[in-house]
Order: structure tokens, then sequence, then C-alpha cells
């Protein structure tokens, strides 16, 4: 009963994709330019960090957890890599490694916190998130990295597909996306993950070691952060220190959006890659049509409110 | 019991004598809040009230609030300046309306509060104001385009900052005025949307914000031949997306600021021209305003213009404009 249950997706997570679709409908109905290879393709590229860092920001709420550190641990990596590269003259492979070495201890940190000294994870990361920010600035001088080797930003260079051009980041994102979707699924690590956001007691109870997943994850995620900050670089040619101040909430909401529930153990991966599109698509078609960007925070703010309510109606459902 | 009290009475004993050393020294004691900490505009303009509080033998408190727009965190900052002994406070208003309450209430305890950089909504609130004429900064770049263009129909982009900023709305209005198309005056906060604006996008003065609001004006008007930008990051930004689409050539980016950075990006052909404005003046300035005050009793008053100056790497007849060495000799930032 319960496998059948699993196996049809529920409205949860079909959501993200209906809407999805609706809204490219809308756009491309009222405005010329909206379906078109280019424009899509660019709308993925203005979604690929973003998308990257929601991959890490699922795997934590899928945990029951919340991360509000991504966004500043992604510009604290992104000016590691591009400040070992440009002031230390460092090979570009070896400051790219060091800046994703920086995430993935920022993630060790937030995950020990969590497991060891057993604090909300919210409170953890609201701390990270402020001393990742301060290193930031303290270490840049607040000062935008311009010297960016070629090598560095090769993942925003673009090829030809079907008249549009895609980006080699873009590319990279969804083959992340399709392996973490296909871990969760199919390996026994990836089911436990679910597991510990849906009873962590019974879990524990069954032998699995709960806090060593819950640590595993906050490393996978600060190793996602990590290539997220690559991604920042290769997108804006610049190692820029003011990053990353808002996209704690952007992924929160890009994976909310994607039917993942907030109180863990349920959701898609694939869902928040959707979620994230959603968002890119409503500013990339409302600046098509000429409307000021505060209506795109608008419907993003009830379509965030749908996804919230229909998860908190399938959970009463299901019991 | 006794340690109980100890320590409270330590703190207050400690407070009394830090305010009782600021005033037993007799300098004037002058509080600046700047928006932020970090931004590099605010550094310098720290950097002016530092200098000119040492010459004049004054005594400088700083703070901030947390982000642009932390008001309470600048109200937070003003209340403990004043409780510390300022007679005057410098603020450069994170929200031109929500600061007010707590400005009004500083005057009447007869603190002088000079606004600098931004106005408050309305202007009067404070005692006087010493910032940029950002409507003049709009114009400049404005007049500059309209030759560089030379005569050829403009399609212009415009990258602003976000709805409702009145220094958004006077940048924004004065670039049409100076371009010489219908605009708003310097008092109207809507931004003026003549036919010639193909598209307008909100980019929050933020580097990779202005790029994605550039890359998505560019599918709506891929033949745009003019771009206004709000500040220099939104220039850099706009520019990487026409790097991208390979239309950097034929496209002309003007801004706003003169931040060593964007002074850089003039001489490398990345904008064409930029207004630089001047935060270490207004800082020395208002530091100057308190010193007097606090000696002569004498109020400042009004609105004082700390000058704008066009920087152009290629100047066009009838616009006057600096070349870039004389502009990194005046940025702001690290250079």
């Amino acid at each position: 009963m319960e496998k059948l249950k699993d196996k049809l997706p529920p409205i949860s997570q079909l959501g993200p994709f209906i809407a999805l679709v609706i809204a490219c409908i809308f756009f491309a109905v009222t405005t010329d330019r909206f379906f078109s290879a280019e424009n899509l393709s660019l709308i993925l590229q203005q979604v690929m960090v973003v998308g990257v860092l929601a991959i890490g920001q699922t795997l934590i709420i899928l945990t029951a957890g919340i991360d509000l550190s991504c966004g500043m641990l992604m510009a604290l990596g992104s000016i590691v890599m591009t400040k070992f590269a440009a002031d230390l003259g460092m090979p570009t492979v070896l400051a790219v490694l060091c800046g994703i070495g920086v995430t993935v201890l920022f993630g060790f940190i937030n995950g020990w916190l969590v497991t060891t000294i057993r604090l909300p994870p919210f409170i953890v990361t609201l701390g990270t998130f402020n001393v990742a920010f301060a290193i930031t600035q303290l270490y840049s001088q607040a000062q935008t990295v311009t010297e960016v080797p070629d090598a560095m930003v090769w993942l925003g260079n673009t090829f030809k597909l079907g008249g549009g051009a895609v980006s080699y980041g873009v590319v990279l994102m969804i083959v992340l996306y399709v392996l973490v979707w296909l871990w969760l699924r199919e390996t026994g690590a990836g089911r436990h993950v679910y597991a510990v956001g849906n009873n962590p007691e019974a879990t524990r109870l069954v032998g699995i070691p709960t806090e060593r997943v819950l640590l595993g994850v906050y490393v996978l995620a600060g190793l996602f952060y990590g290539i997220a900050a690559l991604l920042a670089v290769a997108r804006t040619g610049v190692g820029d220190p003011n990053a990353g101040q808002t996209e704690n909430l952007d992924t929160i909401t890009a994976v909310v959006l994607g039917g993942t529930s907030l109180f863990g153990g349920r959701g898609v991966i694939l869902g928040s890659l959707a979620g994230a599109v959603v968002v890119g698509v409503l500013r990339n078609g409302l600046t098509l049509m000429g409307v000021s960007s505060v209506y795109q925070v608008l419907v993003t703010g009830i379509l965030v409110i749908l996804a919230v309510s229909v998860d908190q109606l399938s959970r009463k459902s299901v019991r | 019991m006794h340690r109980n009290l100890a320590a409270p009475a330590a703190a207050v004993a400690a407070l009394t004598l830090c305010i009782g050393s600021a005033f037993a020294a007799g300098e004037p004691v002058i509080g600046l809040i700047t928006k932020t900490e970090t931004n590099p505009f605010f550094v310098k303009m720290k950097e002016g009230a530092t200098a000119e509080a040492k010459a004049k033998g004054a005594k400088l408190l700083s703070g901030a609030g947390k982000a642009d727009g932390d008001n309470a965190g600048q109200v937070t900052a003003m209340e403990n300046m004043i409780a510390a002994g300022a007679k005057t406070i410098l603020i450069t208003p994170s929200d031109s309306k929500a600061i007010i309450p707590a400005i009004k209430k500083a005057q009447e305890k007869g603190v002088m509060v000079i606004a600098l950089d931004s106005p408050t909504d309305p202007a009067d609130a404070t005692d006087a104001l010493f910032a940029t004429d950002n409507y003049k900064a709009g114009v400049l770049i404005g007049e500059y385009a309209k030759v560089a263009l030379a005569g050829k129909p403009a399609k212009i982009v415009t990258l602003d900052l976000f709805p409702g900023h009145p220094v958004g709305a006077q940048r924004h209005n004065g670039f049409l005025q100076g371009f010489g198309l219908p605009s708003n005056d310097a008092k109207n906060n809507e931004l003026a949307k003549p036919a010639e604006v193909v598209c307008s996008a909100d980019s929050f003065g933020d580097r990779a914000k202005g790029q994605t609001a550039m890359e998505n004006c560019l599918q709506k008007a891929p033949d745009v031949n003019l771009v206004y930008t709000i500040n220099e990051p939104a220039a850099a930004g706009a520019y990487n997306a026409l790097k991208k689409a390979g239309k950097e050539k034929n496209v002309i980016i003007v801004s706003v600021d003169g931040g060593c950075e964007g002074v850089e990006n003039v001489g490398k052909g990345v904008i064409a021209a930029t207004s630089q404005q001047y935060p270490l003046k207004m800082a020395s300035m208002g530091v100057a305003a308190g010193v007097d005050y606090a000696k002569t009793g004498k109020k400042v008053s009004g609105y004082t213009d700390t000058g704008v100056t066009l920087i152009a790497a290629k100047p066009v007849p009838g616009v006057q404009s600096v070349d870039v060495k004389t502009g990194l000799s005046m940025c702001w930032g690290k250079k």
C-alpha cells in the first residue's frame, strides 16, 4: 500500500511543474520574444547559481533542517578562489579547490554544531551566515576581485544548441540534479536522508547512524555551495564580496515551490530545479512585458503560500 | 548579593566616566552614521570625517546600520551617540521617512542633524543636507550620451535602482532631461518613460542583478544602443551581458558614482562616461559645521551641493568632462 502511494506523485510534487507550464504559456502568449530557444537558455543561465545552491538546501531541508548560510558561503568561496588566483598567483584548479574547500569546511562546521552540540540548524546557520559575511568583507576589503583567470570563468562560456546558446554551467547544474536525484532514489545512503528527516528516532532505532547521515548532508551541501561559488564567478566574471546576501531565502523559495516539505522527509530534488526556474521565468517574462519587478516578488510570494498550503493539506490527508 | 550589584555598578561608573571624559576634554563630539560599514563609498566618507575631526580637534563617533535599509540600527546608533554627548549627528538615511521621528527627538535635545548623501523625505526634517545633486549627475551623462550617439535614433535601456527611491528617480529623470527627452522634474519620484526608452529594469545597484536585468532587456530590445545605469556595479553587470551577446562595441553605457573601480572601467572602455560624486567632501563639511555649532551655537541650514564632475575617456564637443587620470585622483574606494 505505502509503496503504491510513493510511486504516484502527489499534487505537491507536480505543483511546481504545473506552475512552470502555466507561466511559460502565459508569457509565450503575452510577449512575442519569450518562447525562443535563446531566451529560454538565458533563463537557465540566470538561475544556475541559485539552482545549484538549492541542491544543498534541499538536502538539508529533507532532514528537517534549514540553511541560512548558503549564499554567504558561496560569496566567501568565490572570493577565496578569485583572490587566491589573482593575489597569490595560484593555479586556477588549485584556487578553485581551495574555494570549494572553504565552503565544505563551513558545511562541516554547520553539521558538527548541529549533530554534536545539538543546536537548531536555524541558529547555527544564522551564526555562520554572519561569520562568513564578515570574513568575506574583511578578506576582500569589500573590493570586487576583477583579475579572474580565463579558465575560472570557463563554465560561463556557451555552446550552440538548437538556436540557443547553452552555458556549460547550466549543463553542470542539470547533471548535478540528475546525479543527486538518482543518489536519493537508488542508494541506501540517499534513502537514509529521507528517513532521518521523516522520523529521526525510528531511524536511530533501526540502526542507521543518524548523526553521521546529518553531518554528511551538511558537508555535501557545502560542496554544492562551493560549486555554486565557481558558477557565480563564471557568470559575472568577478569575485563579488556583496553577492549571496539574499540567496538563502531565494533557495528556500525554490525548494518550497518545488514541493519539498519544510517538515522534512518528503520532496523530490527535481522540484527544486523547477522552483528556481519558475522564479527566473517570472523575472524574465515580466521584464519582457515591461512590468515592474515588484510584481515578480508579489507572484512569487503567492506561489510560496500556495505551495506550503498544498503540502500542509496533503500531510493531513495522508494521516 | 554584592557580586550581583558589582557588575551593573561598574558599568554605570564606566559609562559616566566615558561621558564625563568626553565633556571634560572640552572637545566637540560629532556622530557619523552611515548606511553600512563596508561599502567603499561610506568608508571614504568616514575617512573624510576622521581627518577633519582630527584637524579640528573634535571627537568622532561612528556607527552604521547592518545593511542598506536597516532603519532600526541607525536609530540605535543615533541614541547611543547622543547619550555619549554628541551635539551634531551626520547621517546618511537608509530610510528617508522612517528615520524622521528619531531625528525630531534628537533635535528636541538641541542636537543639530545634518543629512549626508541622501535627503530625508521631506528634506527639511534635517537642519541641513550636504549631498550630490543627483538630478544634475543624471543630466551630465544624458548630455554626454546625446552627443556621443551622434544623431543616431536612441534605443535606451535604463537599469534603475528599485521602485520608489528618490535618488534612483532623480538620476533616471535627470539623464532623460539631459538627453533632451520629455522627463520629470527633480522633485518627482516617478520614473519618466518616453518612447525612446525601450526597456527599464531594476538592478538594485548590484552587479549580478544588473547583468540579469540587462540580459532580459536584450531579449526585449536587441537593437539597444544606449544604456543608463544607476551606478557602476550595475554598469559592469550590463557590460558583461552585452559582451556575452557580442554587442558591447555598439552600445554606450553611462553611469553615476565615480568609485575607483568605476573610473577604471571608464579607462577600459566598459563605461563611456560617469558622474563622480564626493563622499569625503560631504563628511568633512559636516564635521566642520559640527565644530562650528559647538563653538558658536550657529546651525547650518538648507542644501549644499557637494559637486559632481563628468568623467569620460573620450570627451565630446560641447560637454565639459575630465579624463580618467583626473577622475582616479579624486575617486573613492581602493585604487
